[in-house]
């Protein structure tokens, strides 16, 4: 990997230990092994069909030299003799035993095909799902490169694995096994002469399992990194354009992949070593024999004939364990990418929501919130909010003020449950945030984050992502009250039209328009808004502060705005300073004394209206 | 979801050629691959005839000093071998990775220089999956399939001549028995293709909603729709196992018939050539031998499946490949264009009209407005007016579909690219930032900056927040800046659009997320900036009118009037459109 002063574009951020220390890599090896067996296990008897078939299709391969000599003798014989039934027969019995192999080969290589894939789907599922319950602290460092990495390219290594060449490997193990047993029982001493190549093939895999290990582990994080890098500069691609950067990345990215190369000719290189490295030991345990034997036919001690069969015995016992080395390799890059999904298996989800949570009130929830001696940091010693206090009754609005970085968005994210106060308590009618089941928590609250996300696909989609379930009337009706229908008939085919990617078809103001829709549909008992408007036009704005007014009319509700046009629907006003409450009361009273902060940043609003 | 690209059959395999350019630089190394498989091929087979010579030399004269010779002899060709193997690995890790790395730095390349409309359409996942996946089937095949394909062509070819060379009768039964190979290979390559292009085609549409989840997490989270993800994902993981299925399927079928080939081969010659020896037209031996150079022909018909199945799957993603780089470059430099060095910074749209590419709706129509050197012109309208559409024109993020817009009095699309976007900065109104340390995001657009310019540009963009953050400015400000506040991360986004000393600047909604008291500050500090410079501002409230000359009402596309603050006050659609005065009804019909 390159060094770290070409990579200070990087920036320096608190978690990384991408280089795993030596010591875990016992470890590591555990974990990835327990993870291959809980894969595997529910297809052993798959697996169990599946060998059985490529042993019995490697029988009928091995019967066909035998019959073919038979035929010879035999079959030959009795042709002289005008008697062409053997021949014919023998001929019958090698079609056979060829029809037997392939059927068989090809029940194995589908079977084997089929189990892969279901074991890939499976793993799949279950690495997305814990990616899912992961929490976003974690995602945060995380990254998205490196979440798609895991899920496509490290999958790319275990399919090769079951693409290519599992039968080398049960075949190799036949004929090594068949074979090595052959040679002891033709001559004992030759035969030991064969094994004791056995002795450098140990040290040699033992060696290029170490450094394979280690290689294909860099391999998945160079790759890792080159998907960080593609992923985030084109989603960025108008500031690349804007600000001229292609060529800087261009840099960078040819750095990136070029630790991606050089990890990958490294792991080449290895097998490079490894696999003649076999052929070698075969050949000269080969030669060896060749002399040894030869002398003790000389000598008299031996049969040609056996001699004969040694050799050629020889090369399949030498030649499959090269294909093993193949299939090894294959294996030792697939590991790699089981090693990662392990990790990320192994990750705790950091805000773990229970199974079966709280009861909730027979009634439904009423929306009471409090926050007590809550204390909050996203780095260790920077606290965003500490001591704080805040109660809301049920169905009161409040708003949300204060500058910038204040920490209004960390209030509503620790109200919607992003993250877990590091000291203190969130609650909703008394019971904790965290007692509560992923539906309950829905149920409760939902919020319009600060950067509204748009998903590809439909309006109508994107605005059902509030509740699934909704009819298209609910769907239409939530669209109505914000006014996403002034601008659908603009789009072609209305509610079905397709926003284009992250919602690139649609204007600033749109895409605002619509998550506030998904909210509406969403029908919380606490319903959160961070800036939730902050992109619309005055009259938009009006619009939507209408239909506020008729929705919130009986639910507790937070709304963040600078715009204190915003606020004024506002039960109760919260100014925020540094993760403290500076001021609290309803708008019009603060308003009327005057002095306050809210007062004078009313006044400041105010005056930039003209 | 996914791209339509299916290309023919025969596409794919044109594809696949095409990136023999890449290939090329590395011509030499390929022989050198390809030479040492034959002779290593070549090598092993002679091992066994050391074999024979050792027992009708040595052993049958009893000669124990003959041995060693023959056993250097064996060792040497068994180290031969080894060799050859290691030399074409070394060469192979170089060269064949090298290609790979040149393919996917040259894909990078060409879809950070593709328009912003082709970003609009491609998903990230699809183009990603090309980059990765696509490459390393297109390596494989190179570094593999490639060279077997030869090695067992040319073993095929041997063998055969030799079997004629044997025997005739039997040489043709042989090529006759095998011949259907090519039948099978052919009816087996159009599935195969057709499969794997849309096993390729899923495996972008998973990245692509794998990106999705990733990126919206925030919102999934923010609604609990965990297990909707997760069904969306387990659907797409499910179309791409069946597709994947499908290959296998028909994989294990041709790999099926193709072992089963040989083997028909073999019967037929016992038979024939049984038959043959037992009318005295062929010696027992011959056809013993015969039958051994047969078991021979047995891996180049065998290996023709995994080497076809990799050709395929290599054709389909050069295929894939190949559109991202037949492409249009919609935008790019004119033969001849100019570059700009100096620039006043007078920016002038002449009739300018423009439609998003694949829509039918004209966003803006006929739009003139003049920009002297220094002024500074907000666009006010309401949403979805074309406002942002407009913005993004004078830096060529699209281009105009009639009219023209010129900068200094020159058609910038006249420019090149580089010069014009020098002068030209923009502020998007969803701040872009990258997981890059803040120096790096703000320096973006001039990488030579100082540090008095830097904090210069963080002063006027009221961002002095940078400096406490924990490693100060080299602090990593996390992907998309999702570690920073709103506020947080637009002020940065206006640094870095400073800090590049523009002659043009365009702000589009600039200071949306921020409080009053910080915008009063930013405004009153880049006030001071657009005296020097051309602005173009698009605004939604009134306070940042103020930082305008003058005030271009844009409706529905089209630029309706244009003049200062308190002259379009008189009309009540511009009035409206900045209007916070509560008691006035809502306007909430606006058909085009
Ligand atoms: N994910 C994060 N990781 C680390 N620090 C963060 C993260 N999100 C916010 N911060 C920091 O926490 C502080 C409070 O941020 P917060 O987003 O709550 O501000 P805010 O009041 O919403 O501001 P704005 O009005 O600009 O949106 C800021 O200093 C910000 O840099
Ligand atoms: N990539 C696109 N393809 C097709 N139509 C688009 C695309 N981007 C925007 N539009 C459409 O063009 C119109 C103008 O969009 P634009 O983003 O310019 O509006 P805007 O005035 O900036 O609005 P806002 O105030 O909400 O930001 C909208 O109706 C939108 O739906
Ligand atoms: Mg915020
Ligand atoms: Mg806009």
């Amino acid at each position: 990997m390159s060094s770290t002063s070409t990579q200070a574009w990087r920036g320096i951020a608190a978690e990384e230990v991408e280089e795993v220390p030596s010591d875990w890599t016992g470890l590591l090896r555990r974990r990835t092994r327990r993870l291959i067996g809980s894969v595997a296990r529910p297809h052993k008897r798959a697996i169990v069909l599946i060998t059985i078939a490529i042993v019995v299709s490697n029988l009928a391969a091995t019967a066909i030299p035998y019959l073919v000599g038979l035929g010879i003798d035999r079959g030959i014989a009795g042709a002289r003799h005008h008697d062409y039934v053997p021949i014919a027969v023998i001929t019958g019995l090698i079609a056979i035993c060829a029809l037997l192999q392939a059927l068989l080969y090809r029940v194995f290589v589908s079977g084997s095909g089929r189990v892969g894939q279901e074991i890939i789907l499976q793993l799949r599922e279950r690495v997305f799902a814990h990616f899912q319950r992961l929490s976003l602290a974690f995602h945060e460092h995380y990254t998205t490169g490196r979440m798609i990495a895991r899920l496509t390219s490290d999958f790319e290594s275990i399919n090769d694995m079951f693409n290519l060449g599992l039968d080398t490997l049960v075949n190799s193990v036949l004929s090594v096994v068949g074979v090595g047993t052959i040679l002891l029982v033709l001559d004992l001493p030759l035969g030991l002469v064969c094994l004791s190549g056995f002795v450098p093939l140990y040290f040699l895999s033992r060696w290029y399992q170490r450094e394979s290990t280690k290689a294909y582990r860099v391999t998945r994080n160079a790759m890792a990194q080159v998907i960080v890098q593609f992923t985030e500069s084109l989603r960025g691609i108008r500031a690349v354009h804007a600000f001229r950067r292609a060529p800087r990345n261009d840099e960078i990215f040819g750095e990136l992949s070029e630790g991606y190369r050089a990890a990958m000719s490294r792991s080449f290189q290895l097998l490079g070593i490894y696999w003649p490295g076999i052929v070698l030991v075969g050949n000269i345990t080969t030669a060896a024999v060749l002399l040894y034997g030869g002398w003790r036919v000389i000598g008299g001690e031996m049969e040609v004939g056996v001699l004969t069969s040694f050799v050629l015995y020889l090369r399949r016992f030498f030649e499959p364990l090269a294909e093993v080395s193949q299939f090894y390799d294959s294996f030792q890059a697939a590991a790699a990418g089981f090693e990662k999904l392990a990790g990320v298996l192994d990750e705790d989800p950091g805000v773990p929501m229970p199974a079966h949570g709280a009861p909730l009130p027979a009634g439904g929830l009423k929306g009471a919130v409090t926050f007590s001696n809550v204390r909050f940091a996203y780095r260790e010693g920077a606290n965003v909010l500490a001591g704080f206090d805040l109660d809301i009754p049920a169905g009161q609005t409040v708003a949300l003020v204060g500058e910038t970085g204040a920490g209004k968005s960390t209030v509503a994210r620790l109200l919607a449950r992003f993250y877990d106060p590091t000291e203190g308590k969130v609650t909703i009618d008394g019971i904790p945030l965290e007692a509560l089941d992923q539906h309950s928590l829905r149920r409760a609250v939902a919020m319009v984050t600060q950067e509204s996300f748009i998903f590809s696909g439909t309006i109508a989609d994107n605005i059902a992502f509030g509740s699934p379930d909704a009819s298209e009337e609910q769907i239409i009706s939530a669209a109505r009250a914000v006014g996403v229908d002034s601008f659908v008939h603009t789009l072609g085919d209305g509610y079905e039209s397709d926003v284009g990617k992250s919602g690139s078809r649609l204007s600033a103001g749109q895409r605002q328009l619509v998550a506030l829709a998904r909210a509406f549909l969403a029908d919380p008992a606490v319903l959160i808004l961070d800036e939730a408007s902050s992109s619309l036009d005055a009259p938009m704005e009006r619009l939507v502060q209408s239909a506020l007014r008729t929705v919130l009319a009986d639910r507790t509700a937070v709304i963040i705005a600078h715009r204190l046009s915003t606020v004024e629907i506002a039960d109760r006003v919260l100014v925020l300073d540094s993760g403290h409450i500076v001021e609290d009361g309803p708008p019009g009273r603060l308003l009327a004394e005057g002095r306050g902060h809210y007062a004078s940043l009313h006044a400041a609003w105010r005056d930039s209206l003209v | 979801m996914s791209k339509p690209g299916g290309r023919s059959f025969a596409s794919a395999y044109r594809s696949l050629w095409r990136l023999r350019s890449f290939v090329r630089p590395y011509n030499r190394q390929m022989l050198v691959m390809l030479a040492c498989a034959v002779i290593a091929v070549a090598a092993s087979t002679l091992i066994p005839l050391v074999l024979e010579a050792v027992v009708n030399g040595p052993i049958h004269h009893h000669n124990r000093g003959a041995l060693v010779p023959m056993f250097l002899l064996a060792l040497a060709l068994g180290m031969v071998e080894a060799g050859l193997i290691a030399a074409r690995r070394r060469v192979q890790s170089v060269a064949i990775q090298m290609v790979e790395r040149e393919i996917r730095n040259d894909l990078y390349a060409r879809l950070q220089r593709l328009p912003v409309a082709f970003h609009d359409e491609w998903q990230t996942g699809q183009l990603l999956s090309r980059a990765t996946t696509d490459l390393g089937t297109i390596r494989r095949f190179l570094g593999f399939g490639a060279i077997y394909f030869v090695v067992d062509g040319m073993q095929y070819a041997v063998v055969m001549a030799l079997l004629f060379a044997t025997y005739v009768p039997l040489g043709a039964v042989a090529l006759v028995t095998t011949l259907p190979v090519i039948w099978m290979a052919k009816r087996f390559g159009a599935g195969y293709s057709h499969i794997s292009r849309r096993v390729q085609d899923q495996q972008g549409d998973l990245a692509t909603i794998t990106e999705e989840a990733a990126t919206g997490m925030r919102v999934v989270k923010a609604f609990g729709r965990g297990p909707l993800m997760q069904d969306r994902f387990g659907v797409s993981a499910r179309t791409l196992r069946s597709s994947s299925l499908e290959l296998v399927r028909l994989r294990a079928r041709f790999w099926g018939w193709l072992t089963l080939v040989p083997n028909i081969t073999m019967a037929a010659a016992v038979l024939v050539g049984g038959i043959a020896v037992a009318q005295g037209s062929l010696s027992v031996g011959a056809l013993v031998a015969f039958t051994t150079l047969l078991v021979l022909l047995q891996f180049p018909i065998i290996d023709l499946g995994w080497i076809l199945s990799m050709a395929q799957q290599a054709a389909t993603a050069a295929d894939r490949v190949c559109e991202i780089f037949d492409a249009t470059m919609s935008i790019d430099d004119r033969p001849g264009a100019l570059t700009l060095g100096q620039s006043t910074g007078r920016l002038a749209f002449e009739h300018v009209g423009f439609t998003f590419p694949g829509s039918d709706r004209a966003v803006l129509r006929d739009v003139n407005l003049t920009i002297e050197p220094g002024e500074t012109v907000a666009i006010v309208g309401l949403t979805g007016s074309g406002k942002s559409s407009l913005a993004a024109l004078p830096a060529r993020l699209y281009d105009v579909t009639s009219g023209r817009i010129t900068l200094d009095d020159i058609d910038i699309r006249d420019l090149t690219i580089e010069s014009l976007r020098r002068h030209v900065a923009v502020v998007f109104e969803d701040p872009t930032l990258f997981s890059m340390s803040v120096r790096e995001n703000i320096v973006l657009g001039r990488p030579d900056a100082t540090g008095d310019e830097i904090a210069e540009a963080l002063d006027i963009a009221q961002a002095g927040f940078a400096y406490d953050l924990p490693w100060g400015l080299d602090t990593r400000v996390g992907e998309q800046g999702l570690a920073l506040s709103g506020g947080q991360r637009q002020r940065l986004a206006l640094a870095r659009a400073v800090i590049s000393r523009p002659s043009v600047l365009v702000l589009d909604d600039p200071l949306s997320a921020l409080d009053v008291n910080t915008e009063a500050l930013i405004e009153e500090a880049l006030g001071r900036v657009l005296q020097k410079t051309t602005g173009l501002i698009v605004v939604h409230r009134p306070s940042t009118v103020a930082l305008a000359d003058r005030v271009a009402l844009l409706q529905d596309g089209v630029l309706v009037a244009v003049g200062t603050h308190h002259e379009l006050m008189e009309l009540p659609a511009y009035a409206s459109v900045l209007s916070v005065d509560f008691t006035s009804p809502p306007e909430p019909s606006r058909t085009p």
